[in-house]
Formats: structure tokens, C-alpha cells, sequence
């Protein structure tokens, strides 16, 4: 087991670097720079800028001075300079020397906002998105898992086939499509919730649920595919004829085998959710993660990219690592070593 | 014991030459039958249909040119659209809008009719919906025929590149690589292969590039389940026994390997439609998609979302075409794979 999860991190690690490599490549084979604008900066502005960011040095630098400056540690004594370049994302007192720090993970200055560095997108950014995200993930699996166990249990039944008709409904509305809707009917036409804005616990519950119901819809089916085929399992019948009662029958031996398939796509959805979404972010002007995906590519920010695309995946990897730990306690025959 | 009398051997004889022969059903037919028992996947086939049919005739169907811009009817709206959205008042009745009644559906802000930019829409959602599944196969099947047919060292580095592509964050990636496509291909020097690329992808107004970039993003799925189907189809006798014969690996896979695979990918790339329309929807919504001024569902969808407070007709009607065509995609999977595993039967 210690083995198993030592091995996940070591390929973890493996992962992002190789994942960071082909979006450093991606990014520089896009043509122009940050500093090409409509209109053109003077020669000399440009190359004093692309001197002081260092994009004047040779790509494979580039690469692997980004990569120091996130992954070494490193410990600095007095007072800290102010300088954007040196913006650290951990920060740890050490008990010696004059106010020694540990500092840890710098992902740059964004080129394009003056004054902000990529680690204030995470601390000022990040959280919005990570909140509208577990609210989102609640709504999934508060309406997705309930709807599909009922829908196992009653099958063919009326109830059934509305939870499973509502279901292919909800798989079928894209965000882009469900959140202008919601928008429209609950704040436009029947004006009981806010439009749009963040702030207010009331202004995340129409985002939350753009987010969650085509995610929840998706977890109903699977629960109810999954469950239907455990009840189907030998050991279920000996459970009902030992004389457990039904209730105990499904929650404690049913639900937990059907749980797998369900934990494995809830993982990567989790994972999803919390870095923050585009489409909703934008249409319902919430200031999370999600602009940065589109705006860093197309205005060449090169460390934003790096932070979010490394960011997601952290995040993606993490959910798989958990994933697969999971299934250690939901399936004691599974083993990974 | 109870014997048979002449009477009744008779009887037998007669109904025997009376019934008539059974018809031998192939796999294929008799998947077809399934599926067509099924409502759902009917009603999803229909709807499939009309859209491939409106997308072949849009320039015979629609009322105008995709792209006629009107100064003087921006926004216009039909009488019927404001009745059925109270917000919308006209004018007349001291609202703000504009009524025309030679849009059926509206105009959007440059004056464009909506119902013809939703009908010649219809070609790039079922181009996206066809080939999109096409491209990812392709590559998924090369990649999972390699590695499971060779095995070994190619398969595990292989089979691990999967599992790092699938731990990218898909919309980052397919946002990198369409802007690449979109802004870098172009600036290859006449002559290369990239540059002929890039003026083919100009001459289908974006598609191309949708198209590669979809396939580059979602093919990863493909590729596990053929390398999973593969190593279990090759232990088959059938198999060994062609590579016995000194028949050509080539051919094996071709003849012997590839039909036995075909049908769960078949099931899992209709499934996976859906996402391919909302993968080019949402690069349209972001701006990466389509070259305007050809109309995309998505497209019109970003466009409407900015002015749904007063004009919500220009969101909801695109939205609600896009809404039916995976609606109906995913009835047509789901019977799609009910029809071809019949194992699944008891349990949908």
C-alpha cells in the first residue's frame, strides 16, 4: 500500500512535468509574444521588456528556469523585496537567522496585468472558483446519486422512466445552453434570484446548478446502470437470504461495489469543477479561474498559462490518486501491488 | 406410453410443410431490428435525419442569405416573439422593440435573419457530430491496434502516453492547440504541408481545424478500449490460427481483428457525440471556432447570452436546435448500444 501510493506520486510528478513540456511547446509555437500588440510598441520598449522578463534567452532556458522557480525551495534572509519576480506562493518562517523564510513555488509575474503575479490568481482567483465548484459538486451528487439509486430500486416503474427521461434531458444541455436559460427564467422573467454578480450566497445558486445539473443527470444514470448490475451479483442474493433486510442489503453491500464506477467519474469531475469554468464564470460574471484559460492564451500571458494548465492538472492528478485509493475500500479484491 | 397413430404423423407431416422456413438472422440485421423497436432511438434517428436533410437543402430551405446584414432591421423580432416573451414590448406599446415580420424568428444585431443562420448552422453541428467521432477513431484505433497487437515495450509506453494526455485538462488543451492551428499554420511558409493545411481549413470557413483539434482532445478513449479489445481478441483460436497459416499481420488485423472490435467502439463513439457538438459550441462561444460570418449554433448562443435580458429569443432559439440534436444523440446511443450488446437488455 505505502509502495502503491509512493509509485502515484512518483508518477504524478511525472505527469505534470511531461504535461508542462508539451504546453511550453504549444504555447511558443503560437505565434507573436506577449508584447505584440495592435499597436506596435517601439523596437527598443520591446526588446527591454522581453530582456527583463528574460524571453530573450533560449527556449530550453526558459523551460527550465520556469521549472526552478517553482520547484526549488529556496531560503532568504532580511526583508524581502517587493520585486514581482520574487513573489513566492509559500512562504514559511524558519526559527533562525535574521527573519529567515523557506519560499517555495513561483509561477512569475503575468505579463499582461501590471503589478499581478500568477500566485495572486490563485489566492485572489482560485478560491472563487473552488466555492462555486463544491457547491456545484453538492447539487451533483445530492441529485445525481438519490435520483439513480431510486430509479435501480423501482426499475421500469413510472418513477423510473421520469427520473431516467429527466436524466437524458440534463445530459443533453450543454452549459452554454443551460446557463443563458437559467439566467433568463429565474432572473430575467421570474426575477427570484440575481442575474448575475458574486458576493451573495444567493447569487451562486443559479451557477451552481448550470454546473451541476448536466453533471448530476450524468451521475444518475451511471448510479442506476451500476446499481442494477450489482443487484444482479451472487453475494446480494446470499445478503437477502441470510435475512438482512433490504435496506441494509442495498446501502451496505449493494451501494458500496456499485459505488466504483461512479467514484471514478466523480474524481475527474470534482477535479474539473474546482479549477473553474469558462463558460459559466463568463456568462454569470463571477471572477474565478475559469477567464484565465482563454484570455492568457490569447494574450500570450506565457507564465498563466503555465500556472492554470499546471494548476488543472495538479488538481486532475490528485482526483485520479484518490480515485484509485478509493477503490482499496469500496473493493477489497482490488489490489495495485 | 401413448403411440402415435397414422392420423397423427400425418398431422405432423402437414404442419411441418405448412410452416415456413426459418430465416437465418445475421448479427447486423438483427441489431437492426432491435433498435428500430426502440422508441427512443426512433424518434432520435428522426430528428437526426431532418437535421442531416436540413443541413444538405439550407439553401433551398432557408428564407434568406446566412449572411444578409440589414442595417435597418437590427434586432427586429416578429410580432409572435413578443407575445410569447412578455419583456419584449414594441415599440408601438412603448417597449424598445422593433417589429418585423418577415423574420420568422428574429433578427440578430447586425440584422441577420436567425431562422436562416439556424438552418445553414445545422451544417457545421452535423459535420462536427460525423466526423469529429471519425478523426478520433482513427487515431484511437491506430494507437490501440499498435499497442495491443504489438505489445510489450511500445505498448506500455504508449498506453502511459494515454494516461498522461488524459490527465491534461481537455478545454485547456483544445484551446491551446486551436489557437496554434488558427494563428500559427498560417504562418508556414507557402509550399509546406502545414500551409496547404491551413489554406484548406480557410476554404471549409474553420472546420478543419475543428475537426483535428477535436480529434487530438478526445481521442485517448478510443485508443484504450480498442488496445483492451485487441489483447483479448488476439488469444482467440480464430487468430492464432491465421498466424499459423503464415498469414500477413496486416491482414489479421484487417480481416480477423478489426470486425471483432468495431461494435463497442461503434456504441461508444455515438455516445460520445454529444460532447464533440459541445466541444465545437463552446470554441464557437469563445471565438476559437468557426470563421464568421458562416453561422454556428454555438456561435449565435455566445452572441445571444450578451443581450438575453432584452432580446432572449436570440440565445434561446439557437440553443434550443443545439439542445435537440443532442438530445437526440444520445437517445440514438443509448439504442445503439442496447441494440448491439444484448446482455445490456435486461438491465435498461
Amino acid at each position: 500500500m505505502v509502495k502503491f501510493i509512493v509509485r502515484r506520486i512518483l508518477w504524478m510528478f511525472l505527469v505534470l512535468f511531461v504535461i508542462s513540456l508539451i504546453t511550453f511547446a504549444l504555447m511558443h509555437a503560437v505565434p507573436g509574444g506577449p508584447f505584440t500588440e495592435e499597436k506596435r510598441l517601439p523596437a527598443e520598449i520591446q526588446a527591454r521588456l522581453k530582456a527583463k522578463y528574460k524571453l530573450d534567452a533560449p527556449l530550453h532556458i526558459q523551460y527550465l528556469t520556469f521549472i526552478r522557480d517553482i520547484t526549488v525551495p529556496i531560503v532568504t534572509t532580511g526583508e524581502q523585496s517587493n520585486y514581482l519576480d520574487h513573489e513566492y506562493l509559500i512562504n514559511i518562517s524558519l526559527p533562525f537567522g535574521d527573519q529567515a523564510t523557506l519560499r517555495w513555488m513561483n509561477f512569475g509575474p503575468s505579463y499582461r496585468t501590471f503589478g499581478r503575479t500568477v500566485n495572486d490568481i490563485f489566492r485572489d482567483n482560485l478560491p472563487v472558483s473552488m466555492k462555486l465548484g463544491a457547491t456545484a459538486f453538492l447539487v451533483t451528487v445530492t441529485f445525481g446519486i438519490p435520483l439513480g439509486i431510486i430509479s435501480a430500486l423501482r426499475r421500469n416503474s413510472l418513477t423510473d422512466y421520469a427520473a431516467m427521461g429527466a436524466a437524458v434531458l440534463g445530459v443533453s444541455v450543454p452549459v452554454i445552453i443551460l446557463a443563458p436559460v437559467l439566467q433568463y427564467l429565474f432572473g430575467v422573467q421570474l426575477k427570484w434570484l440575481p442575474v448575475s454578480g458574486w458576493g451573495d450566497p444567493k447569487q451562486m445558486i443559479l451557477p451552481a446548478f448550470a454546473l451541476g445539473v448536466a453533471n448530476s443527470a450524468l451521475i444518475a444514470r451511471l448510479t442506476r446502470a451500476s446499481l442494477l448490475q450489482v443487484m444482479n451479483q451472487d453475494y446480494i442474493r446470499t445478503a437477502r437470504a441470510k435475512g438482512l433486510p433490504e435496506r441494509k442489503v442495498i446501502v451496505v453491500h449493494a451501494l458500496k461495489n456499485g459505488l466504483i464506477p461512479i467514484v471514478t467519474v466523480l474524481g475527474p469531475m470534482v477535479a474539473y469543477l474546482l479549477t473553474g469554468t469558462f463558460v459559466v464564470e463568463t456568462i454569470f460574471g463571477i471572477p474565478g479561474m475559469g477567464k484565465f484559460f482563454v484570455t492568457s492564451v490569447s494574450g500570450r500571458d506565457y507564465p498563466i498559462i503555465m500556472g492554470t494548465v499546471l494548476l488543472a492538472a495538479t488538481f486532475l492528478v490528485i482526483a485520479n490518486t484518490v480515485v484509485d485509493i478509493a477503490y482499496i475500500w469500496l473493493d477489497p479484491r482490488i489490489r495495485h501491488d | 406410453m401413448t403411440t402415435l397413430s397414422a392420423q397423427d404423423l400425418k398431422g405432423i407431416a402437414q404442419n411441418q410443410q405448412q410452416s415456413k422456413p426459418i430465416r437465418s438472422r445475421s448479427l447486423t440485421s438483427d441489431a437492426f431490428r432491435r433498435l428500430s423497436r426502440n422508441r427512443a432511438a426512433v424518434i432520435g434517428a428522426v430528428i437526426v435525419t431532418v437535421n442531416i436533410l436540413v443541413a444538405l437543402l439550407a439553401p433551398v430551405v432557408a428564407p434568406k442569405a446566412f449572411d444578409d446584414a440589414s442595417l435597418t432591421s437590427t434586432n427586429a423580432t416578429p410580432t409572435w416573439v413578443t407575445q410569447v416573451f412578455p419583456g419584449m414590448k414594441p415599440r408601438e406599446e412603448g417597449g424598445y422593440v422593433k417589429i418585423n415580420n418577415s423574420y420568422l424568428l428574429g433578427a440578430d444585431k447586425l440584422g441577420r435573419d436567425l431562422l436562416s443562420r439556424i438552418l445553414y448552422g445545422a451544417r457545421i453541428s452535423i459535420t462536427v457530430a460525423i466526423v469529429g467521432p471519425l478523426v478520433s477513431v482513427v487515431i484511437g484505433l491506430i494507437v490501440g491496434l499498435v499497442a495491443g497487437y504489438q505489445g510489450g515495450r511500445i505498448d506500455n509506453l504508449l498506453m502511459r502516453f494515454v494516461d498522461i494526455m488524459f490527465a491534461f485538462p481537455t478545454y485547456l488543451l483544445i484551446i491551446l492547440l486551436m489557437s496554434f492551428f488558427r494563428l500559427g499554420a498560417s504562418q508556414f511558409e507557402p509550399g509546406s504541408l502545414v500551409y496547404a493545411v491551413s489554406q484548406m481549413d480557410a476554404a471549409m470557413g474553420g472546420l478543419l481545424f475543428i475537426f483535428i483539434g477535436i480529434g487530438l482532445t478526445a481521442w485517448m478513449g478510443a485508443a484504450r478500449l480498442v488496445r483492451g479489445q485487441v489483447l483479448s481478441v488476439r488469444e482467440n483460436e480464430y487468430v492464432v490460427a491465421a498466424y499459423a497459416l503464415g498469414v500477413p499481420t496486416a491482414r489479421i488485423i484487417l480481416r480477423h481483428v478489426l470486425p471483432n472490435i468495431i461494435g463497442p467502439l461503434i456504441v461508444t463513439e455515438t455516445l460520445n457525440i454529444p460532447s464533440y457538438i459541445a466541444y465545437e459550441a463552446f470554441l464557437s462561444f469563445i471565438g476559437l471556432g468557426v470563421n464568421p460570418p458562416t453561422p454556428s449554433w454555438g456561435g449565435m448562443i455566445a452572441d445571444g447570452a450578451l443581450v438575453i435580458q432584452n432580446y432572449p429569443n436570440q440565445a434561446l432559439f439557437p440553443a434550443l436546435v443545439l439542445f435537440l440534436l443532442m438530445f437526440a444523440f444520445n437517445f440514438l446511443g443509448d439504442g445503439l448500444r442496447d441494440a448491439l450488446d444484448p446482455t445490456l437488455r435486461g438491465r435498461e
